[in-house]
């Protein structure tokens, strides 16, 4: 088992996503219970199924200046960027300790492919990209190298892409960072949109529902794709500046471990998934019963929430509460660690744990940990679990500031 | 801020760089390399029927973790894992796109789970049995350099052994318009934090500011054809290995980041 950590200070986040732009007004429609799921209605990508779309990125491209990362997936890092004052906060960072002194991590499993499909729809007469999309934006740094530009960083910076557990394992790679001394903060974060790759992609697999997904009911039938975009600001916690001392959370734990199963399923008594919480439970330096919450992951594909329901119910005591947000947000794929990260550190900060939106009769496989109905309760500690294709688990631990 | 590991295992791959042992001459500059244009990798770690749907990025990444572990003498499942990749497998991504500009419903399932960046990684993890953690990136034009620097750091952080493995493939169809890679390329090594078994100890910093060592040059011949590969950035600390010299270099991190390493000769 690995060493516990000294714990990291969040000094700033921010999330974007289907159900709300910035973390008010997410906290609002998980409050209201109010989801982003809808109609598939991109033009280019007919497929008959509900989504998780973030609206107006048609009609909003970036500025001139980063005119040529132009793609939707940078669209919506732009506009996650500009939420809860981000930017400002990041660049104030920057100037702060010195543009090399800052990493850059982000998640992302997409990417900008969803610009590549649209340059291959828009061939030119000889089978040839069209001169306009001759640009940096086809790769899967895309993103990286977008959100370096807009910050204007030097240090570190890489794109994570392991599926769906991107946008976690970020953060495991900014504590390794920042413990040497390498940095002395990082912004971590996750963008991915909808594009054809992953609507056709998971249809092909039989895993996309026609209606909004419902996440460990027995009736679910697939997930629902979503979009969106997040950053976090991580600082060591010990002798820390005024903003460090002011941040009300912490992380204080990650586990990365890997199936060693099937590519494109879980294990079927959720192995992988099981040593991640374990590893990030030591690293926090507590055990299951320190956890108050747990934001799964959740997807309500038959598979996953079957394995994952059992894990819950098997290590974690009756008290620990546990839901699925993706009925607000959709999957939201390489983001998805870092906007449940956001709705965990909502949770623990407001006092207003989210339940299942979309969960009618919980399947016989969950225990009472897993959540209907949201619950105003005062919590401490919290994971966030994230697996992806490959096998590829991760899971984090958050604290109030205080309870770190 | 320097960080010390051990390079305990070597594996490579290109059609003219067949195998780190099989390397040794041209690496040295004893031999010409003699490209064999049809020659793939031959990743024996995999079962046959395995072999066969393997995309190429599974093969070229397999190959060289496999080498590097094997020179190491360690077993596969004990490692952690860093695969890096500027582009992943561009003949999935073309055929990816390509498809849903025609027929969208007749995507393959295969294709799309072997089209996500972590598949060498989950490929390689399946096929020893590895149940700790592994991650996959991309840092662009910078891949080798910043994901080498990534896998030590995680050796050093664990404290424990970790495989790292870059490949990057040829371009084809349309990309080819927008990706300059033509000639495939992979690199593997297995990096320790710790000295007792032996092998080149390698320190390595990042440094923003322009780096006092100059940009290692390539050797002129292997250049000439795997300059196109972000991962045949690996070639001066390649160069380095086989002559078993003690050298410093530096290779480009980022737009304006440096890492520059120390490399020593090997020792038992």
């Amino acid at each position: 088992m690995p060493a516990r950590i000294p714990p990291l200070a969040i000094t700033a986040y921010t999330a974007t996503c289907a159900a709300a732009r910035g973390l008010d007004a997410l906290f609002e429609a998980v409050r209201e219970r109010r989801g982003g799921l809808d109609e598939n209605d991109l033009a280019d990508h007919p497929l008959p199924c509900f989504i998780g779309r973030v609206d107006g990125l048609e009609e909003m491209p970036l500025p001139a200046a980063f005119a040529q990362h132009d793609a939707r997936n940078n669209r919506l890092a732009w506009l996650g960027l500009n939420q809860d004052g981000f930017l400002d906060t990041a660049r104030a960072l920057r100037d702060r300790y010195g543009a090399d002194r800052v990493a850059l991590v982000l998640g992302t499993s997409t990417s900008s492919i969803g610009e590549t499909e649209t340059a291959y729809r828009h061939l030119d007469a000889d089978g040839r990209f069209a001169p306009e999309q001759r640009r940096a934006v086809h790769q899967p740094h895309s993103l990286g190298l977008f959100v370096q530009d807009v910050l204007g960083l030097d240090g570190p910076c890489l794109s994570i892409a392991t599926a769906c557990s991107s946008s976690a394992k970020v953060f495991a790679s900014a504590e390794r960072l920042l413990r040497a001394g390498i940095v002395d903060a990082a912004i971590v974060g996750g963008v991915d949109t909808l594009c054809g790759s992953v609507l056709y992609g998971f249809n092909s697999l039989g895993l996309v529902a026609p209606q909004a997904c419902r996440p460990f009911d027995i009736a679910r039938c697939g997930l629902s794709l979503g979009e969106a975009a997040g950053f976090a600001i991580l600082e060591r916690a010990e002798g820390g500046n005024a903003l460090v001392n002011k941040s009300t959370s912490c992380l204080v734990g990650y586990g990365e471990s890997s199936d060693a199963h099937h590519m494109s399923a879980p294990h079927p008594q959720g192995l992988g998934a099981q040593l991640a919480i374990e590893d990030a439970l030591a690293r926090a330096g507590i055990g299951p019963a320190d956890v108050d919450y747990i934001n799964l992951h959740g997807t309500a594909t038959p598979q996953n929430d079957a394995v994952e329901a059992a894990l819950i119910a098997r290590l974690f005591a009756a008290t620990t509460l546990a839901s699925s947000t993706k009925g607000w947000t959709g999957h939201t794929l390489g983001a998805a660690g870092i906007v449940e990260a956001a709705l965990t550190l909502l949770a623990l900060e407001r006092g207003l744990v989210p339940g299942t939106l979309n969960l009618e009769t919980p399947d016989p496989v969950c225990g009472p940990q897993i959540m209907i109905d949201n619950r105003e309760r005062t919590i401490g500690v919290a994971l966030s679990n994230s697996f992806g294709f490959g096998g590829n688990n991760c899971c984090l631990a958050f604290a109030r500031a205080q309870a770190a | 801020m320097s960080i010390d590991v051990v390079i305990e295992g070597i594996g490579l791959w290109s059609p003219l760089l067949p195998g780190w042992k099989a390397s040794q001459d041209v690496l040295n500059g004893r031999a010409e390399p003699v490209a064999d244009a049809g020659a793939r990798p031959a990743a024996s770690l995999l079962a046959p029927a395995e072999r066969r749907r393997a995309p190429d990025s599974v093969l070229l990444a397999l190959e060289v973790a496999q080498q590097a572990a094997e020179m190491a003498a360690r077993e596969g499942h004990t490692l952690r894992g860093v695969f890096a990749s500027d582009h992943g497998d561009l003949s999935i991504n073309d055929y990816l796109c390509a498809t849903l500009a025609q027929a969208p419903e007749q995507l393959s399932p295969t294709k799309f789970h072997n089209s996500v960046h972590n598949a060498p990684a989950g490929y390689w993890t399946i096929a020893t049995g590895c149940k700790a953690g592994t991650t996959a990136l991309s840092a662009g034009d910078y891949t080798f350099a910043a994901g080498l620097f990534e896998a030590a750091l995680l050796a050093r952080s664990e404290d424990a052994p970790v495989l790292f493995a870059a490949c990057d493939l040829p371009a084809s169809g349309p990309l080819t318009d927008v990706v300059s890679c033509r000639t495939p390329f992979a690199v593997a090594l297995v990096l320790s934090p710790r000295r007792d078994r032996g092998g080149a100890a390698l320190r390595l910093a990042a440094r923003a500011r322009s780096p006092t060592l100059t940009l290692a040059p390539e050797p002129a011949l292997l250049h000439a054809v795997c300059s196109d590969n972000p991962v045949a950035r690996s070639l001066p600390l390649l160069v380095a290995l086989a002559r078993g010299e003690r050298r410093a270099l530096a290779l480009q991190a980022g737009p304006r980041l440096y890492l520059e390493l120390e490399v020593s000769p090997w020792s038992n």
